[in-house]
């Protein structure tokens, strides 16, 4: 495997150069051992594509995303205006990230804030290189596979991106079989609003256990996510219905990297 | 002549009464703080024309949509009729918008259509909602008041379209008859079907029912006007202004706390001298508490809400058997204020009876929310109940440091180590050697 090119901002600034977009990598991206997977695979598709891009490394702190969603406004606000600062001092123009949290609170929260920025989430980066020509996806292990994709709702309902992902799907000459509920009609997966990291109230089932049932109907050899926290409460279910041994969880530019073998 | 009178007292009365009623509710959803949501209005019409005028987001679920659509149209235009019946109630005439001609006739027959349709509309949601066992019908917020609420609702329909068809029956054989004071033909597809029933009447009783049908009808329909203001069926009214005001911004954008970011600036700033400032902008309070806290618009939502139980039936944390349910939110939100409301007309602005809304919606609920936006999604008119939601946390955090255990840890992680987990921010980077 070639050694990922992961440079900072802070380190392009030192030799003068900018770069012409930030890899919002995100709390999950930077520290989940899944979500690390689906950063790498997504770097991969940078380098190969050849993309100008960097990011805040060490500087880079939690969107605040969690804090807003469960009332802590201080915080999220203090979150925010640190990173803006951040952000600002590089003279960032255009933000990406594999977090639809990070990308729908960078995006539509940090303007208020004085954070003004082009924000993409990776799938509609990847589909832009796909258009410019700079990055090809072949079918490679997808070719033929039924693949079905889970609405992340920070990505679909809240900000309406529904095309993006589903095109590169098609790309990998998958088949997408679409689950009963998808896109705005797209079942939660029971991560959103903080509860990621809290336990679940009573009640009779999981909502990542539901979603499971939702996706296991259509009878999907991959169920592909564009959110690390989507991604690890679908593994979930998928485990608990015993079926981790046919159908595997994979972030989209996971799945974009792995045809081509990087 | 007496008649005459007895109808203007009546339409008066009536009118007044709503009007009283309907400024009470005004004042009561001005409660809430100030929001602008004045900016955009071409927009705003656009969101209204399509999602209140047109319905769009009713057929998502096609059958009631559909049915919903022939009642609502049928509403609309049948009170057409309306206008006639209260010119003729004023100036004594009868039928005066006759003159139309063959129209006329057209008309009244297209109206006895929709009434039927609108008849069959409400027997089989009487059905869908007493027989067929629809879970959303049948959830705990739903007993009592609520259930009757929808029942009478439907009731008063039929009821309506009975005297309406009624009326044109006796009438058409009234004129049947040559009797004196029924002169004007109209055609008569549907009320014709009543006429075995009362055919064989002598014209003294038939004048008896034309005349009973007509006022039943009218009156019938001022009552309910008035009805309307302590039932969920307001939304005929509330549902337009609702949807105009309702929120054009992406879903994932939650309201910014202007408060809190004068705070915060005044925390990062390392020139301000924390002990010179004299705060006049500091709120009373963070969050919401109770129904003063929130904003006009979600009392308007909480007043335009129809309880028909979308949102509740979308909401992944109650579909998996959370007690968190979207609706008893907005329901809720209107017993609330209806309360505090009258308290304030009774006693004055210093109203308080010990309560606020975080006794009737738990903290539970709030917790079990994964602000995913399917509520707000499935609304027909466009309510918001996880603004609500967030904004009763916001209180829960902000003033009463009361999120659970495990939340409270994130916070604090996120504030030492900018990650909700317990890692250094050193190590942030790390991923790309390993």
């Amino acid at each position: 495997m070639s050694q990922l090119i992961v440079p900072t901002m802070a380190e392009l600034m030192a030799k003068g150069e900018k770069a012409d977009v930030l890899f919002w990598v995100g709390c999950a991206g930077s520290f989940d051992d899944r979500a690390k997977k689906i950063t790498k695979a997504f770097v991969k598709l940078l380098n190969k594509a050849n993309v100008k891009f960097a990011v805040l490394g060490t500087e880079e702190s939690c969107s605040g995303d969690p804090a807003r969603r469960s009332g802590n406004e201080f915080l999220f606000q203090m979150q925010a205006m640190s990173n803006i600062e951040v952000m600002n001092a590089y003279e960032v123009q255009k933000v990406v990230t594999a977090c639809p949290h990070c990308f729908n609170t960078l995006k539509n929260e940090y303007p208020e804030l004085g954070g003004k920025y082009e924000v993409v989430h990776h799938t509609q980066l990847l589909k832009e290189l796909l258009d410019d020509g700079k990055l090809t996806i072949e079918g490679g292990s997808f070719s033929g596979k039924k693949i079905t994709f889970h609405d992340p709702c920070y990505l679909g309902r809240a900000n309406d991106v529904y095309e993006a992902p589903r095109e590169l799907i098609q790309k990998l000459d998958a088949e997408l079989v679409e689950m009963k509920r998808c896109k705005a009609k797209g079942l939660c997966c029971g991560a959103g609003g903080a509860q990621m990291f809290k336990e679940p109230e009573k009640g009779n089932k999981d909502i990542n256990i539901e979603r499971t049932e939702d996706a296991l109907e259509v009878k999907p050899n991959f169920i592909a996510t564009g959110c690390p926290f989507c991604n690890t409460m679908m593994t979930d279910g998928v485990k608990n219905k015993e079926k981790e041994e046919d159908i595997q969880v994979l972030d989209i530019a996971e799945m974009i990297a792995q045809a081509q073998n990087l | 002549m007496i008649q005459q009178i007895v109808f203007l007292v009546l339409l008066i009365g009536f009118s007044a009464l709503f009007t009283v009623n309907i400024r009470q509710i005004k004042k009561n959803i001005n409660l809430g703080k100030d929001v602008d949501r004045s900016s955009n209005s071409k927009a705003r019409w656009k969101e209204m024309i399509r999602v209140a005028l047109g319905q769009s987001k009713m057929v998502h679920r096609p059958i009631a949509g559909f049915l919903h659509i022939l009642i609502y149209v049928g509403f609309v235009i049948i009170n057409i009729e309306v206008i006639e019946i209260i010119i003729d109630g004023v100036f004594g005439t009868h039928r005066v918008l006759s003159f139309l001609g063959p129209v006329y006739g057209f008309l009244i027959g297209s109206f006895e259509i929709l009434a039927a349709l609108v008849l069959i509309s409400c027997v089989f949601f009487l059905t869908r909602r007493n027989i067929m066992r629809i879970p959303r019908f049948w959830s705990k917020e739903m007993k009592g008041w609520p259930k009757t609420d929808a029942n009478l609702i439907l009731l008063f329909e039929i009821v309506l379209m009975f005297a309406f068809l009624l009326m044109n029956a006796s009438d058409s054989l009234l004129v049947a008859m040559n009797s004196s004071y029924y002169t004007v033909e109209f055609s008569t597809p549907i009320s014709q079907y009543f006429i075995p029933l009362i055919g064989h009447l002598s014209e003294v009783n038939l004048i008896l029912i034309e005349r009973a049908s007509w006022w039943f009808h009218i009156i019938g329909i001022l009552a309910f006007l008035n009805y309307l203001v302590v039932s969920k069926h307001l939304h005929i009214i509330l549902a337009f202004p609702n949807t105009y005001y309702s929120n054009l911004e992406s879903k994932g954008k939650f309201a910014n706390m202007d408060s809190v970011t004068n705070e915060v600036k005044k925390m990062l700033d390392p020139n301000i001298d924390p002990f010179a400032i004299t705060d006049d902008t500091t709120p009373e309070r963070f969050g919401a508490k109770d129904v003063k806290d929130l904003s006009w618009i979600q009392l308007m939502n909480a007043y335009s809400c129809t309880e028909c139980g979308r949102c509740t039936s979308e909401c992944p944390a109650n579909q998996t058997g959370k007690i968190l349910s979207p609706r008893k939110v907005m329901m809720d939100v209107r017993d609330r204020v209806e309360v505090v409301g009258k308290g304030i007309k009774k006693e004055g602005e210093g109203f308080d009876d010990g309560k606020s809304l975080l006794d009737s919606i738990s903290i539970e609920e709030l917790w079990a929310c994964t602000s995913c936006n399917a509520c707000t999604e499935a609304c027909p008119i466009n309510i918001d109940p996880l603004s609500i939601i967030v904004d009763l946390r916001r209180y829960l955090v902000m003033e009463e440091s009361a999120a659970p255990m495990e939340l409270n840890n994130i916070f604090n992680n996120i504030e030492n180590n900018g990650a909700p987990w317990q890692f250094s921010m050193s190590d942030r980077l790390n991923w790309k050697d390993e």
